[in-house]
């Protein structure tokens, strides 16, 4: 009974990551309606740039601050600059274009820091008041900032006015236009907050899985799993996703099928879930005119 | 030109392209054969996935594992079963259909991002379920197949160059890839292809003119998955190898790079997309030995941003501009 | 005296589809001027090409500043609000949020508020509704939601799309009566198009007529109204 207690709420702490990545690629699909393949990539990029950071010798909340702000200027710039040219092209167009910002990211990362396995330290010390016998001080720490990250930007969207800006020129873009918003602005906006998002997500999860290269692969593939277990156009429904997908993973690798399969059984049923709510759990129903 | 001697003229066109292609072998080495069957081996398959996804707007991320699932049939039964390596190409196919057939049922009820994702588990999965312990008799675990590479039916030199397996299995593998493409060119060319397009473009109007979605949509589902198949079966045949590993999720991702860099819903575009995905990485290489994907990434986006419908729809904008400037513009002054 | 908008020339297209042909017209400050013609005689396109949403050639200025070239949001901020076809109201956002997004590019913090109150004073059914998602709104109190968030910009010129379309026609007359007081008391110009030929003139001081991308007749209500082929063709008598 600890036992599967322990991988519950283990689950949750990873489910909070989860959820955060699926929120970040939430944000990039309604403003774009694009999923953004490299995200997982990024934040690890980011990460690594916290590492870095750490390594020349700065406190870990002045690296950790920094390195946000170096991905929210690094999303806005991506977006300015290469995905701009292919704003109007389609969809598939866009994703061959993630797919190489994906592939150029890793490998730069691999060249400039390369390939082996690095430590990340944790902000939340392994002996202290926080750690109990059912969660790790880290797991609380983190779930508790990714928290934090989601009340923060659900604060932001809901009561500043550059937050309605936003969230108007993603749900229509032509109107937003026509109130003096510049709707191409507000795309790179979404697409900083959405690294700096990714970015937290990162350095909370490199603690637990070690940093390397290839440490998001599996992460942004769950997130994506959350996102569309949630609705792909409901933020908040993203957030539960995660959760879900948390225990769903903890729960299969523990007690059903062990390691090495779990993610594509956690997939399976995932996407078992999707054939019966094609729109996801809290996803709206559209009905659309002929 | 009247119209027999235009079709004169594309006759010859035609025997002069074949010629070429039939003394290519010879007259580069032989590891450059090898690159040219793999890169009519990736065009079947791309050429596959082009049906699904460019025709039919199902969006696939899982034709890698069509492609291993080819590939391992081939390999168990010519390994097994003694089998000679052209009959496993139908029965590849065969096998790959049915795969097709069964993913097509979930994809019914996905559209976009989620099939994406479904496709995605797919590609996954297969290369863990060929290392699994209890199927290791049959599909070799970690370790893989070995196979011998079939010998030529006769051997004679030409210019030069031994015809020994490796360009014995160009010419197979090009006749095998004009075949299909020749299938699927009279496929999108009638009924079949307007229908297929008709559901990519506008399910709603589809339906109400008597297109039977589902049908059509799984159906289309198990060709595309035993083209794939059936190249993934020819892989294996001039590869003479199969391992878990080679079929990893990049391949899917390759396969769908193929068919946008050459041009969704085309057939000729499959070649050109087979030629980046296997010379590109190559050419990256040579450039740059620290982050070679990088280059490849890079290759890419610049490729999207010069030719974002494809190869072939550069060519299709070249030459309806070119057509443009030769005719005098009409409409109102 | 110089117009407030002035087109010589303009030509727009969608795509490789040419739908205005070169045309010009001007609107004085301080007045309503209508655009009427059949279906797809391009007057909503002249409205996009006001805004820079549809690609324009030839010459078009609002105040002496040439619009062409210009983003849509730069041409808004000039001063020029759009209500387009089909309100383009955002029907996720409730209604207060649609007013604040109307005065988004606006500084002055209690000016706003205080047109916000206005706004709710001169359509009490928006009042009544002011935290419910716009989607739910009916017909007409969409169109009075769009109206009133184009006035939120405080512009200098207001554009409306079809302003009767789909609405009943005694919303429709009483949202033209409003029109009215709000260009009379606030100095508001406007330029409306119009498919209901008698409403527009009933409104406006001046009238376009546009076939097929060309201005067929040009002058104040009273003469287009007392033109014979109009009369026959578009005011049904």
């Amino acid at each position: 009974m600890d036992a599967l207690l322990h991988q519950i709420i283990s689950g949750l702490a990873n489910g909070c990551i989860y959820g955060s990545i699926g929120l970040a690629l939430v944000m990039i699909y309604q403003s774009t309606h694009h999923i953004n393949f490299a995200q997982g990539e990024l934040a690890m990029f980011s990460t690594f740039i916290a590492w870095a950071l750490i390594e020349h010798g700065w406190p870990y909340w002045a690296a950790f601050f920094a390195t946000l702000a170096i991905s929210f200027t690094a999303g806005v710039l991506i977006q300015r600059i290469i995905l701009r040219p292919v704003e109007k092209a389609p969809v598939l167009t866009n994703v061959i274009v993630f797919i190489g910002l994906l592939v150029i990211f890793n490998s730069l990362a691999g060249w400039i820091f390369d390939f082996t396995i690095k430590a990340f330290p944790s902000p939340f010390p392994q002996k202290s008041w926080m750690t109990t016998p059912y969660f790790s001080a880290h797991e609380l720490g983190s779930a508790a900032v990714m928290l934090c990250v989601l009340g923060v930007l659900f604060f932001f969207l809901r009561y500043t006015p550059l937050g309605l800006a936003m969230r108007a020129a993603a749900l229509n873009p032509e109107s937003a236009r026509l109130v003096g918003i510049r709707v191409s602005w507000m795309l790179a906006v979404g697409w900083g907050l959405a690294s700096a998002i990714g970015a937290v997500a990162g350095m909370m999860v490199a603690p637990v899985v070690f940093l390397d290269p290839n440490m998001m692969g599996g992460i942004l593939i769950y997130g994506f799993a959350a996102a569309l277990l949630g609705g792909i156009d409901h933020p908040g429904g993203a957030v539960i996703g995660g959760l879900i997908v948390g225990v769903l993973e903890n729960l299969l690798g523990a007690y059903v099928i062990g390691t090495e399969l779990k993610l594509s059984v956690a997939l399976v049923l995932i996407v078992g879930t999707l054939t019966l709510r094609p729109n996801g759990l809290f996803g709206k129903h559209v009905v659309t005119r002929v | 030109m009247t119209p027999r001697q235009s079709t004169l003229l594309k006759w010859l066109l035609a025997a002069l392209v074949l010629g070429g292609l039939l003394v290519l072998p010879f007259l580069v080495k032989n590891y450059r054969v090898f690159q040219f069957n793999l890169v009519l081996v990736y065009a079947i398959a791309v050429l596959g996935l082009n049906l699904l996804t460019g025709y039919n707007g199902q969006f696939s991320l899982g034709h890698g594992a069509f492609y291993a699932i080819g590939a391992y049939t081939a390999a168990t039964l010519m390994d097994k079963l003694g089998m000679p390596y052209w009959a496993t190409l139908p029965i590849a196919g065969a096998v790959c259909f049915g795969f097709g057939l069964l993913m097509g049922f979930p994809a019914l009820r996905l559209g976009g991002h989620y099939l994406a994702l479904a496709t995605y588990a797919l590609a996954l999965a297969v290369p863990q379920l060929l290392k699994y312990k209890t199927i290791e008799g049959i599909t070799g675990g970690v370790q893989g197949i070995v196979l011998n590479k079939p010998e030529p039916p006769f051997s004679f030199r030409f210019l030069g160059q031994p015809f020994n397996a490796d360009r014995w299995l160009y010419i197979f593998t090009l006749a095998v890839a004009l075949l299909m493409f020749l299938v699927a060119w009279n496929l999108v060319r009638g009924r079949v292809g307007r229908a297929l397009i008709a559901i990519r473009d506008h399910p709603i109007a589809a339906t109400a003119m008597g297109i039977n979605l589902p049908v059509f949509k799984s159906l289309t589902f198990g060709v595309s998955a035993a083209y794939t198949g059936v190249a993934g079966a020819l892989g294996a045949i001039c590869v003479a190898f199969v391992s878990p590993d080679s079929f990893g999720v990049f391949l899917s991702i390759s396969f769908l790079v193929g068919v946008v860099i050459g041009g969704l819903a085309s057939i000729p575009g499959a070649i050109f997309g087979a030629i980046f995905i296997q010379f590109v990485p190559n050419i990256a290489d040579e450039i740059s030995k620290a982050a070679p994907s990088a280059i490849f990434g890079a290759a890419l986006i610049g490729a999207m941003y010069l030719m974002p419908a494809g190869v072939m729809g550069m060519f299709k904008g070249l030459w309806a501009r070119w057509r443009l400037g030769a005719a005098p513009t009409p409409g109102p002054r | 005296m110089a117009s407030l908008l002035q087109a010589q020339g303009l030509c727009a297209s969608y795509g490789p589809t040419q739908v205005l042909f070169g045309i010009d017209f001007s609107i004085e400050a301080g007045q309503i001027t209508a655009i009427l013609g059949a279906n797809g005689a391009g007057k909503t396109t002249t409205l996009r090409a006001i805004c820079q949403m549809v690609r324009t050639a030839g010459k078009l200025s609002f105040e002496g500043k040439e619009l062409i070239g210009q983003a849509t949001e730069s041409v808004v901020r000039l001063g020029v609000a759009h209500v387009p076809d089909g309100r383009g109201t955002f029907t996720a956002l409730s209604v207060e949020d649609n007013l604040k997004l109307g005065a988004y590019t606006r500084r002055d913090r209690a000016e706003v508020s205080r047109d916000i109150e206005k706004t709710y004073t001169r359509f009490p059914r928006l009042a009544e509704r002011r935290m419910q998602q716009a989607g739910t709104l009916s017909g007409g109190e969409q169109q009075m939601l769009a109206i009133s968030r184009a006035l939120m910009l405080r512009p200098r010129l207001l554009l409306l799309d079809e302003p009767s379309f789909g609405l009943a026609p005694m919303i429709v007359a009483e949202i033209f009566r409003i029109m009215r007081r709000i260009n009379e008391e606030d100095g508001v110009s406007m330029l409306v198009v119009e498919q209901n030929a008698n409403l527009a003139l009933d409104l406006a001081h001046q009238a376009y007529l546009l076939e097929t991308g060309r201005v067929a007749l040009s002058g104040t209500a009273a003469e287009i109204r007392g033109d014979e082929s109009v009369r026959r063709t578009y005011l049904g008598y």
